[in-house]
């Protein structure tokens, strides 16, 4: 067993990530060998010989004092613009990317797969497209972190947040939460399962006909009754939910909304706290009725019922419409109101 | 210049050399711990713009339950009390006992009746049910715990205000004993000074929280 | 070498005895000794925890304790550490024993103010301990919502007002050093004729005034959510979990700069003592004081890259932190050019600047790497992070403060402490200090998180070498207890300046007179003229 003393670059981003380090690395190793080196010698070759010396008095040179704040003031821009960069990259996921949707809670990862996949501690992607992870918390703040692939996001209650990998490499990497949150905290880690394409496609094959998300969305749907209401053709008290995801809704206060996950979220659990123009506000709060991986299921229901979608609600392993989503790595949706109060 | 040590007096602690030294010295300091309560303060009211931005119509709801004549009133009271405290250190420079006691006496008086008229508010607001807790409910909303974050924030910024004032009175009661005593003369009153720097600013504090939390948006109501 | 017990002149420690004569002394001296002996204290529990951390994390599944009694140790040592030891350390102790004799004062401008900063202290502290004695703490010093305030099972309310309570010993030494700073200043003592030690401090003492209060808020409403369950910081009701954080750091960031700039003026003394030179570049040196104060008030949203916080912001934030690095290396660029042609002793308070200049240099560069959002993405909430903060808070600041106390102990107690013990000590602590730390960054870029009581069994190697390293630290900081305490009675008598130092300080006697100065001087020349000190009697080479 030998001793790593670099992690395993698996990610598309941990490549450049890793070109970011190693010119800091350089940079911290010239800075330090040149302070180290400069103090040594002056040390020595300057170092007291009489009590009664008394060296020539140097106030200070503007010369020096430029160059010494110039020359770190560039290379410390030149980090900043390299970092800021790859930061700004990681906080778009592509068009085509997977979605995945976690949520966290003390102390375990549950992911579920569009396809109706659902794992524990345990994710399994396939190489070679990138992934995005729609997550939120069930309780306190966590983080979702995958050191082989350099990303990290906190994973926060109430809102949603968005990470996004594309696998490079096949294999089986840690997967760590990484913000503090109880007791065990540093048992909430698992597994990332990077396979090949074929691999991943007879995993997602073999697992138990769950039925897609968009599919246990579909039947929320119908035993909550939301039907009734929501009548595709827009005939009911409530808005038709038909191509709804990724439109701007107008709404009724005279501001405008996109129609993202985090809307929907909202949507279900506050109905109250944006109401389209032209509807009243009729429809009651599902809080406590419906889980988070509920909502995550309507969700995808609800993006199904795109006119243009082609994706049949039910089918496994087809690959999903691709999503015009904000660009942004958190939405927030207003918080969940409470019967009662605490 | 003082440069030897000399014996202590009130308004020449050994420590300085100068009388006007240690006055300076006083006041900077004074304005100085106003600074920290402006940060202090600041914190909440930080959290308040916060949240009064994120969820405006149900803060303005809650915002308009508030009574603002009664603000208004609590406002004149303490802008009368600052005046009263102008006074007091005035006849302080002037070296008239009387002079300070009575005013003095009109500012606490004037404090008691805002924490009064305070106390009359809270007690409304608690027969209305807007106090945070089991029994909370503000009506023309379905949004109550966002409208309980706003009485919280009330209940918490008045209530702080609340604490200042209390303890301004408490100070002020200290000031009008000690001048009672013969403590302070024309050349020594400092304490009545930064007593009065102390009770401008919590007056100046409302002067704030009552724009913020009372007249917001209210004409929109 | 004179160790007998000498007839002495009346000084501040003579001067009146008994219990009452320390705890309701007005004297800044006093007052530094009780801070002395308090912060010791405190670091030894900081270090009991510590010792405990380091022990469990031998092995990748340790069984010394539960977890969560580990997320006890770890909180522990950090609310210990921070508000108990270092944000007091170098102000309370060394800045109170001789910012007033440096800029020629009697005392500092609010005595009884002062007293009661110490008192603040010990009872915030004794609410801290009441705390850990009663079950402890778990919530990491950093108090997340909302597990601080809706999820803990543990003492955070007693902890917290403990902080609170302490927060006001910060504050109200802030206030104390500014109005001294700003009044109290002898005849001729202009602003660029004062030591950087005290630019220093007062560049400090700002800091503490303006942030402290908002960190005290923030406690209240911990303290209120957690016992009326408002809902601030409860998504459920309606509040926003990362508004704590913007909060907290909002204070917790320019904390560390209350941590580490007396170092920097420390270093700035030491520096120039031992190299016989002015520092290089004073009015520069002075100025990245405040340029420091002002620009880390700037930078708290790097503790929020990864927290769902706006892209924006976080590259506003990036851009910022590596702004306030700057003035920082200008610092270390201007003390290694005072060594340049000077005359250099290897005292013991020198190899303690050495060392400071070579671990902050580390610690500091690698905050350029948790500055850059790329990196930080991955290495955040890792080991990387507990490495940079160690290296500068204990390489640094730590190491800042033992150099110090060496420097001003032959002031403070008229004894000179053993050199080669000392020596020793500081070469101890260095080799144990890197040996603890530097495997943790490797660990943290392995993507080791941090506060985890359990992992994975590849990351034992470099655990055992910390923990090997942490070994030889303790080693290192038990020593100097022990000399500082033998020296008391045993060690040479000290002169009124053995270092051959400028500064008012050394004009007066070790220990000094009650009233400091029997007669305050009058300053007509500039800060580190050497030539007015060679040739005065030193006692040590």
């Amino acid at each position: 067993m030998g001793l790593r003393l670099f992690p395993v670059q698996a990610s598309t981003i941990s490549v450049e990530t890793d070109h970011l380090l190693y010119f800091l690395l350089a940079v911290a190793a010239f800075f330090s060998l040149l302070i180290f080196a400069a103090i040594f010698y002056f040390a020595i070759r300057y170092r007291r010989r009489s009590e009664r010396d008394l060296p020539h008095a140097v106030h200070g040179g503007m010369a020096l004092e430029i160059l010494w704040t110039v020359i770190p003031l560039g290379l410390t821009m030149v980090m900043f613009g390299w970092g800021a960069s790859i930061f700004f990259k990681e906080s778009r996921p592509p068009d085509n990317s997977m979605q995945i949707y976690v949520v966290a809670k003390q102390w375990m990862w549950k992911l579920q797969h569009m396809e109706g996949q659902r794992e524990i501690n345990e994710l399994h992607v396939p190489l070679g497209r990138p992934i995005r992870l729609t997550m939120t918390s069930e309780d306190v703040i966590h983080s979702f972190y995958v050191p082989a692939f350099r990303v990290k996001q906190d994973v926060v209650p109430g809102r949603y947040s968005t990470i996004w990998f594309e696998p490079t490499k096949a294999g089986r990497y840690h997967l760590f939460c990484a913000e503090y949150c109880g007791t065990n905290h540093s048992r909430m880690g698992g597994w990332v399962d990077v396979m090949e394409p074929q691999d991943y496609q007879a995993w997602l094959n073999g697992g138990a006909a769950m039925g897609s998300l968009a599919a246990g969305g579909q039947k929320l749907f119908e035993s909550l009754a939301c039907g009734n209401c929501h009548k595709p053709d827009g005939s009911g008290r409530c808005p038709s939910l038909v191509g709804l995801y990724g439109r701007t809704v107008q709404l009724a206060s005279g501001g405008i909304v996109q129609a993202d996950e985090a809307y929907i979220r909202e949507s279900i659990l506050n109905p109250q706290a944006k109401i389209v123009a032209g509807f009243q506000p009729l429809m009651p709060t599902f809080q406590g009725l419906v889980t988070e991986e509920g909502v995550l299921e309507l969700i995808e229901y609800i993006k199904s019922l795109s006119p243009a979608s082609g994706t049949q609600v039910g089918g496994n392993g087809l690959m999903p419409e691709p999503n015009t989503l904000k660009n942004s790595s958190q939405e927030t949706p207003a918080p969940i109101e409470r019967p009662g109060n605490r | 210049m003082a440069s030897e040590a000399h014996v202590e007096t009130l308004a020449l602690r050994e420590q300085f050399d100068t009388e006007a030294q240690q006055n300076d010295a006083s006041t900077l300091g004074m304005w100085v711990f106003l600074l920290t309560e402006i940060m202090f303060f600041g914190g909440l009211f930080m959290m308040y713009t916060v949240y009064r931005a994120v969820y405006p119509n149900v803060f303005g709801l809650a915002s308009s339950t508030l009574n603002e004549i009664i603000g208004a009133a609590n406002t004149a009271v303490l802008l009368c009390s600052s005046f009263t405290m102008v006074l007091a250190v005035r006849g302080a420079q002037l070296g008239k006992r009387r002079t300070v006691m009575l005013f003095l006496v009109l500012t606490i008086i004037l404090g008691l009746v805002f924490l009064g008229i305070k106390g009359f508010e809270w007690n409304q607001k608690f027969q209305e049910h807007h106090v945070p807790g089991p029994g909370f409910h503000l009506e023309g909303t379905a949004l109550q715990g966002q409208a309980q974050l706003f009485f919280s924030l009330y209940f918490a910024m008045t209530g702080l205000h609340a604490l200042h004032m209390v303890i301004g009175c408490g100070l002020m009661l200290y000031l009008l004993w000690k001048t009672y005593q013969g403590t302070y003369s024309p050349d020594y009153y400092t304490p009545i000074d930064m007593g009065g720097l102390y009770w401008h600013f919590v007056d100046i504090i409302w002067i704030f929280l009552f724009p913020l939390l009372y007249l917001i948006d209210r004409h929109l109501k | 070498m004179n160790n007998a017990v000498v007839p002495q002149r009346e000084n501040y420690l003579n001067a009146s005895y008994g219990l009452k004569s320390w705890l309701l002394t007005k004297d800044h001296k006093r007052i530094a000794l009780l801070y002395l002996f308090t912060i010791t204290l405190f670091f030894a529990l900081g270090g009991v925890f510590a010792t405990l951390i380091r022990v469990e994390l031998l092995s990748p599944n340790g069984h010394l304790m539960s977890s969560d009694t580990y997320n006890k140790m770890f909180t522990m040592h950090g609310v210990v550490m921070i508000f108990f030891f270092l944000i007091p350390s170098i102000p309370a102790v060394i800045g109170n024993f001789v910012l007033p004799m440096m800029i020629g004062a009697r005392d500092l401008a609010f005595p009884r103010i002062n007293l009661l900063s110490w008192y603040l202290l010990v009872i915030g502290g004794a609410l801290a301990i009441f705390a850990m004695v009663s079950g402890g703490v778990d919530t990491g010093w950093t108090f997340y919502t909302p597990y601080s305030t809706s999820y803990s099972n543990t003492w955070v309310i007693a902890t917290a007002l403990g902080i609170f309570v302490a927060g006001f010993s910060s504050i109200l030494t802030g206030l104390n050093f500014i109005v001294t700073v700003h009044r109290m200043r002898a005849p001729g003592m202009t602003w660029f004729r004062m030591p950087l030690f005290v630019w220093a401090h007062y560049a400090t003492s700002v800091i503490q005034v303006l942030g402290t209060p908002v960190l005290a808020v923030t406690l209240v409403l911990v303290f209120c959510e957690r016992v009326f369950h408002i809902g601030l910081f409860d998504p459920a009701l309606g509040g926003d979990p990362v508004l704590f954080q913007h909060l907290f750091w909002f204070y917790s960031h320019p904390a560390v700069y209350i941590m580490v700039l007396p170092a920097m003026g420390v270093l700035s003394e030491l520096v120039s003592t031992f190299s016989r030179k002015p520092v290089f570049g004073y009015k520069i040196v002075a100025f990245s004081s405040v340029a420091i104060a002002v620009l880390g008030f700037l930078v708290w949203g790097h503790h929020l890259f990864v927290s769902g916080q706006s892209l924006y912001a976080g590259m506003v934030f990036s851009f910022l932190s590596f702004f306030v690095a700057i003035p920082s290396a200008i610092k270390v660029f201007n003390w290694t050019a005072t060594l340049y042609k000077g005359s250099i002793s290897y005292a013991t308070p020198m190899l303690y600047a050495f060392g400071f200049i070579g671990l902050f240099t580390i610690g500091g560069l690698t905050g350029l790497f948790v500055a850059s959002l790329g990196i930080d993405v991955h290495v955040t909430d890792t080991y990387f992070v507990v490495a940079h903060f160690h290296y500068i808070m204990v390489g640094g600041a730590i190491m800042a403060y033992l150099g110090a106390l060496h420097f001003w102990w032959p002031k403070m107690t008229g004894r000179m402490y053993p050199e080669a013990w000392a020596r020793l000590s500081a070469l101890i602590i260095f080799l144990g200090f890197n040996l603890t730390f530097f495997p943790q960054f490797i660990l943290g870029y392995l993507g080791m998180p941090r506060r985890y009581h359990t992992y994975p069994d590849e990351f034992q190697v470099l655990h055992v070498l910390s923990t090997a390293g942490a070994s030889v630290l303790a080693v290192g900081y038990l020593l100097p207890l022990i000399y500082f305490a033998w020296s008391l009675r045993y060690g040479a008598v000290a002169g009124a300046n053995p270092w051959g130092a400028t500064g008012l300080e050394w004009q007066t006697a070790s220990p000094p007179p009650v009233h400091n100065f029997d007669q305050i001087p009058v300053v007509d020349y500039e800060a580190y003229d050497y030539s007015r000190v060679v040739g005065e009697e030193i006692a040590v080479g």
